[in-house]
C-alpha cells in the first residue's frame, strides 16, 4: 500500500523541521521522513548563533529576513530552545579592520539591520575579558543565539500537533512523484523536499560540498562571555574556499557554557576531531582572549556543513517537478531555516514572497556549473 | 612535552600492575600511568610503598614485582584523549602547574577498572549520599566516618567488605541492604564454596561487620532529609520502615570503564571491551585487562593484567595458557552477574522530580519519550556534564534500556589549554 500526502519531506534537520511547521500552519498534509533522531544532524553539531550576515545583498536579505521570523518565533519557542538575544560583537583586531567596521555598518543600516560601532573602550566595557589593544567592533544587538536540536524538535512537534506525520526510515529513493524508503515502504507525493543536509547521494546531480567544523563546549561559567563574539576576519574564513581556516567565534550559551569555534575544512569525511586543528583554532581564540585557556572542556565535536559554490543555499524547484529542494545553507542553515522554509512554503503555495526568491533558486547550480540532469 | 614507550600501560590498578610487571620482567621498555597518586588502583587504593610487614601477601608480592620489574611509573597522570593513531594524552593537574604529555606507544594495555552503578531513587543527590566503595574510599582518604550512623546499601560482592571497613574506622554500620534476594545469594555462595580463598575473605569480612543487620531482598526506597540524609527508607517488598542515618553508602554493583576503549576504536560488547584468548582487543596493539573486560574481581584482575602483559611483550603462548584458569574467572563473573542483576522494582524508585543527571539537572520525567540515549543526550543535556555521563548512563541504560554510543574528546573536562596539538604549544604562553 502506498500512503500519499501533499508533502513528504525528507530529512528532520532544522530546515526539513521548520518547513513541516510552516506547510502544517497553512492547511498542508505532510509527511515527514527521518532516520536518525530529528535535529540530530547537522542541527546537533551547530552552534545556533542566529547572524544577519551581509557576505552578499541576497545573503543578507536572507539572514535579514530569517531573523526577524526567529524574532515573531520566540514567544512561543520553549525554555529548552534557549532562545537569548545577547547581540553579535564584530570585532576588528586593528585599524585596518576597523574600517570594515564602518563599511558593514553601513551596510547594516542601508538594510534597516541595527548596529552600533564600538571604539576599543566601549568594547572592552562590553566585553572585559578581550584582551586589550583591540581595536572596536560593530554590536549587532538583535542577533540571538538558541539550542538547535531543542528547536528543531519544538518545530517538528509544533507540525505533528498541527496533522504532520514523523516517519522513521532511510530514504533511498526519491522523484517522479514517489518516495521510496530501504524497507520498501513507497510514499507517493508531488511534492518532495529533499533536506536532507550534506546527504545527497541519492541525488548525483547535486554539487554540495562537506565543510567539517570542529566545535568545543566548555563547563559553565556564567557571566564570562556576555555576547556573541566573532572576529570580522570570520568572513575571511568562511570565505576560504580552498585551505582549512580557523576563525575565533565564541557563544555564550544560555546554560553559562561556552562554545568556541571556529573551524572550516575541506575534503574531510571522518568525523573524529582533528586534534592539530583543535589547537589552531583555541589558539586564535586564546589571541582575542587568553583567559579562556583556563577555562575547563567538556567536550569537543565536529559536524559538516552543506557548502554550494556561490555560497547561498538551494530554496526551491528543481529539474524534476516533484522534487523541491531546501538545502545548502553551510554555516547558516539554523539562522535561515524559517526564512527559507517560507519561502518555499509562499512557492508550493503560490504565495507572494517577503523577499525576492530568485537568488536562491536551485535552477542556478546548472548555470553555475554546466552539470545537471 | 612527549615521550616514547614500547608499552603503555593505562591504569595501576591490580591489572595494570602485573600488566606492567609481566612485560618489564620480558624486556619490554614499559611505562605504567595512572590518575592517583600511587599505585594500588580501588582495593588497594594507593598503597605507596612496599612495605615488608604488609599483612596482605598477594598486595606485598604484586608491588614488589612492580618495583623490581623496572617499568617506570608515572602517578597522577591521568588519559584524556587519543590525538593520534599510537598517541595518548595526559594531564596531571595535581599540583599548581597543569602539565599535559603525549605518550606514543607500540603497544597498550587498558587496565581502566571499574566504577559503581547509580540508580536514581528520591534523595540520592542529598548530602550524606555517597557510593558504597565511594564512601569507604573517602573514609580511607581521611574522611571521618568516627561514630556515625551508616546504612550501606545496594547490590553486590563489595557491600560486605565496605561495611566491615567502615566499621573499622569507627563507623556505625547498622544495615547492610542487599537487593538480591536470598535464594539468589544462596546460590551463589554455593558456587563460591567451591572457591575456597574466596568463601574465606567473605565470611571475615562477615564477622568483621557482626553489629549490623545483613539484609538480602531489602532495597531503599528514598534517602531522607532536606539539606543532608538524615534516613533512609527501606524495604524488603512487604514492610517499609525508616532507619536514621549520617552517611548512605549505596552502590549498585559496578560497570566497566570502556570509555577509552571506545575511543580507539575497541569493539565492546554487554559494556565490556570485548578481548580474544590473549586479552586483545579488535585493535590490534590494543591489550585490556582486569574489570573493563568484565567484573570477576582481585585474582581475575592480576591473572588477565599478567596475560596482556605477556601478550604484549610478544608472549602469546604463554599467555595462552593462563587462558584456562581465566575462564574459570569467567564463570565467575557471569554468577556475579546473575546473582546481583537488578530486580525490577528498582527501576520504578524514581518520582518524576528525581534528578537523573545530577551534573546538568534532568529529572527522570524529563527523559521520557526519547529515541535513544543520543537524543535524550541533545535534547536534555543528560550526560552532557562533567562527568560525561559515567554516573548517570549506566542508570539510564538500566531504566530506559539505552546503550551509551559515541564517545568524544576529552574523556574528563580539561583546561583549555591542556586541548592542543601538545608539544608545539610554548609559543602560546608567552
Ligand atoms: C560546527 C558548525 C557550527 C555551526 N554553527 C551555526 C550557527 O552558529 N548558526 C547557523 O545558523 N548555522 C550554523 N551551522 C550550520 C547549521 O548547523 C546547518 O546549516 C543546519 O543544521 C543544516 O540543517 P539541515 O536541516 O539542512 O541539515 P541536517 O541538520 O543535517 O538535517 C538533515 C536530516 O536529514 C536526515 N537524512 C539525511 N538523509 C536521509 C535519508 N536518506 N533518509 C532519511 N533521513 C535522512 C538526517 O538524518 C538529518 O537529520 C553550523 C554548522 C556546523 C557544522
Ligand atoms: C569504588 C570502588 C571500590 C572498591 N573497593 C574494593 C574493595 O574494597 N575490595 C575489593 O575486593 N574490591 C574492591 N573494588 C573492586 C575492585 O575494582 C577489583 O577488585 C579490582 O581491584 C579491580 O582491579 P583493576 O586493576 O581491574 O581495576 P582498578 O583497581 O579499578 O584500577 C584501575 C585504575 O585505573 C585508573 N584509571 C582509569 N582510567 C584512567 C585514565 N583515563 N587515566 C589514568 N588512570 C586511569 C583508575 O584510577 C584506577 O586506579 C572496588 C571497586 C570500586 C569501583
Amino acid at each position: 500500500m502506498t500512503d500519499a500526502f501533499d508533502v513528504v519531506v525528507v530529512g528532520a534537520g532544522i530546515a526539513g523541521c521548520a518547513c513541516a511547521r510552516e506547510l502544517t500552519d497553512a492547511g498542508v498534509q505532510v509527511a515527514v521522513v527521518e532516520h536518525d533522531a530529528p535535529g540530530g544532524g547537522a542541527t546537533a553539531a551547530g552552534m545556533g548563533h542566529i547572524v544577519v550576515m551581509d557576505d552578499s545583498p541576497a545573503q543578507l536579505a536572507l539572514t535579514h529576513y530569517a531573523r526577524s521570523l526567529w524574532q515573531k518565533l520566540t514567544s512561543e519557542l520553549p525554555a529548552s530552545v534557549e532562545y537569548e538575544e545577547r547581540g553579535t560583537l564584530w570585532i576588528a583586531a586593528d585599524h585596518e579592520e576597523m574600517t570594515q567596521v564602518h563599511t558593514k555598518h553601513a551596510t547594516c543600516t542601508g538594510d534597516g539591520v541595527r548596529s552600533e560601532v564600538l571604539d576599543a573602550v566601549a568594547l572592552s566595557e562590553a566585553e572585559p575579558r578581550l584582551r586589550t589593544g583591540l581595536a572596536g567592533a560593530l554590536l549587532v544587538p538583535d542577533d540571538a543565539i538558541l539550542y538547535p536540536p531543542a528547536a528543531a524538535r519544538y518545530l517538528l512537534q509544533a507540525a505533528q500537533r498541527a496533522g504532520a506525520r514523523l516517519i522513521r526510515g532511510t530514504v533511498t529513493r526519491a522523484g517522479n512523484g514517489a518516495v521510496t524508503l530501504s524497507d520498501g515502504t513507497m510514499l507517493a507525493s508531488d511534492h518532495i523536499v529533499i533536506a536532507t543536509g550534506v546527504e545527497v547521494s541519492m541525488f548525483p546531480w547535486i554539487r554540495l560540498k562537506k565543510r567539517k567544523g570542529h566545535l568545543v563546549i566548555t563547563d559553565r561559567y556564567p557571566g564570562f562571555v556576555r555576547h556573541q563574539l566573532v572576529e570580522l576576519g570570520y568572513l575571511k574564513s568562511a570565505h576560504a574556499t580552498t585551505s582549512d581556516s580557523v576563525a575565533f567565534n565564541v557563544q555564550p550559551r544560555m546554560t553559562g557554557q561556552l562554545l568556541i569555534g571556529s573551524s572550516r575544512q575541506y575534503m574531510q569525511e571522518d568525523a573524529t576531531a582533528d586534534a592539530g586543528l583543535v589547537d589552531r583554532m583555541l589558539r586564535r581564540a586564546y589571541e582575542y582572549m587568553p583567559q579562556l585557556a583556563s577555562l575547563s572542556a567538556t567536550r569537543v565535536w565536529t559536524g559538516f556543513r552543506a557548502a554550494t559554490s556561490d555560497k547561498l543555499p538551494w530554496i526551491g524547484p528543481t529539474h524534476d517537478p516533484t522534487l523541491y529542494m531546501l538545502a545548502g545553507f553551510e554555516g547558516l542553515g539554523i539562522t535561515m531555516a524559517p526564512a527559507a522554509a517560507r519561502l518555499l512554503a509562499d512557492h508550493l503555495l503560490a504565495r507572494q514572497s517577503a523577499i525576492d526568491p530568485g537568488p536562491y533558486l536551485p535552477e542556478r547550480m546548472a548555470r553555475a556549473e554546466t552539470i545537471l540532469v | 612535552m612527549s615521550l616514547d614507550t614500547q608499552v603503555l600501560v593505562v591504569g595501576a590498578g591490580p591489572a595494570g600492575i602485573a600488566a606492567a610487571a609481566t612485560a618489564a620482567t620480558h624486556g619490554r621498555q614499559v611505562l605504567l600511568l595512572d590518575d592517583n597518586l600511587a599505585p594500588g588502583g580501588q582495593i588497594w587504593r594507593e598503597a605507596t610503598t612496599v612495605q615488608q610487614e604488609d599483612p596482605d601477601d598477594v598486595r606485598r608480592k604484586t608491588l614488589l614485582a612492580l618495583r623490581v620489574s623496572g617499568a617506570r611509573i608515572f602517578s597522577g597522570w591521568r588519559v584524556f584523549d587519543a590525538p593520534r593513531n599510537g598517541s595518548l594524552r595526559a594531564i596531571n593537574d595535581s599540583g599548581p602547574e597543569i602539565h599535559t604529555i603525549d605518550i606514543s606507544y607500540e603497544q597498550l594495555v587498558l587496565a581502566t577498572g571499574a566504577r559503581e552503578r547509580f540508580l536514581p531513587f528520591p534523595g540520592w543527590t542529598l548530602p550524606g549520599v555517597f557510593g558504597a566503595g565511594g564512601l569507604e574510599a573517602l573514609a580511607r582518604g581521611g574522611f571521618s566516618v568516627t561514630g556515625k550512623r551508616i546504612v550501606v546499601a545496594g547490590t553486590g560482592p563489595l557491600l560486605l567488605p565496605v561495611a566491615a571497613h567502615l566499621r573499622q574506622m569507627g563507623g556505625r554500620v547498622t544495615t547492610v541492604a542487599e537487593q538480591a534476594s536470598r535464594g539468589q545469594l544462596a546460590r551463589f555462595s554455593t558456587f563460591l564454596s567451591r572457591q575456597p580463598g574466596k568463601l574465606i575473605e567473605g565470611l571475615q569480612y562477615r564477622a568483621a561487620s557482626g553489629g549490623s543487620k545483613y539484609r538480602p531482598g531489602c532495597w531503599p526506597l528514598a534517602a531522607l532529609g532536606t539539606d543532608k540524609i538524615e534516613g533512609v527508607r527501606l524495604t524488603d517488598g512487604q514492610r517499609r520502615w525508616e532507619e536514621p542515618c549520617e552517611l548512605l553508602g549505596c552502590g549498585f554493583h559496578l560497570v566497566p570503564n570502556t570509555e577509552l576503549a571506545s575511543l580507539l576504536g575497541c569493539a565492546t560488547r554487554e559494556n565490556a571491551i570485548e578481548v580474544d584468548d590473549v586479552q586483545q582487543t579488535s585493535v590490534s596493539n590494543v591489550f585490556a585487562a582486569g574489570e573493563p573486560t568484565g567484573i570477576a574481581g582481585l585474582e581475575s584482575a592480576l591473572l588477565t593484567g599478567t596475560m596482556a602483559g605477556l601478550a604484549a611483550a610478544g608472549k602469546l603462548e604463554e599467555a595462552k595458557a593462563l587462558l584456562p584458569r581465566r575462564q574459570k574467572f569467567e564463570r565467575f563473573a557471569e554468577r556475579l552477574k546473575t546473582a546481583f542483576a537488578l530486580r525490577p522494582e528498582l527501576l520504578s524508585l524514581a518520582e518524576p522530580d528525581t534528578i537523573v543527571c545530577r551534573c546538568e539537572d534532568v529529572t527522570f520525567e524529563a527523559l521520557k519519550g526519547y529515541e535513544d540515549w543520543n537524543d535524550a543526550k541533545r535534547q536534555t543535556r543528560c550526560g552532557m556534564g562533567p562527568c560525561q555521563g559515567r554516573v548517570c548512563g549506566p542508570a539510564t541504560e538500566a531504566l530506559f534500556g539505552w546503550r551509551a554510543s559515541s564517545v568524544r574528546p576529552p574523556l574528563y573536562p580539561v583546561p583549555l589549554s591542556a586541548m592542543g596539538a601538545g608539544p608545539s604549544r610554548s609559543s602560546l604562553d608567552e
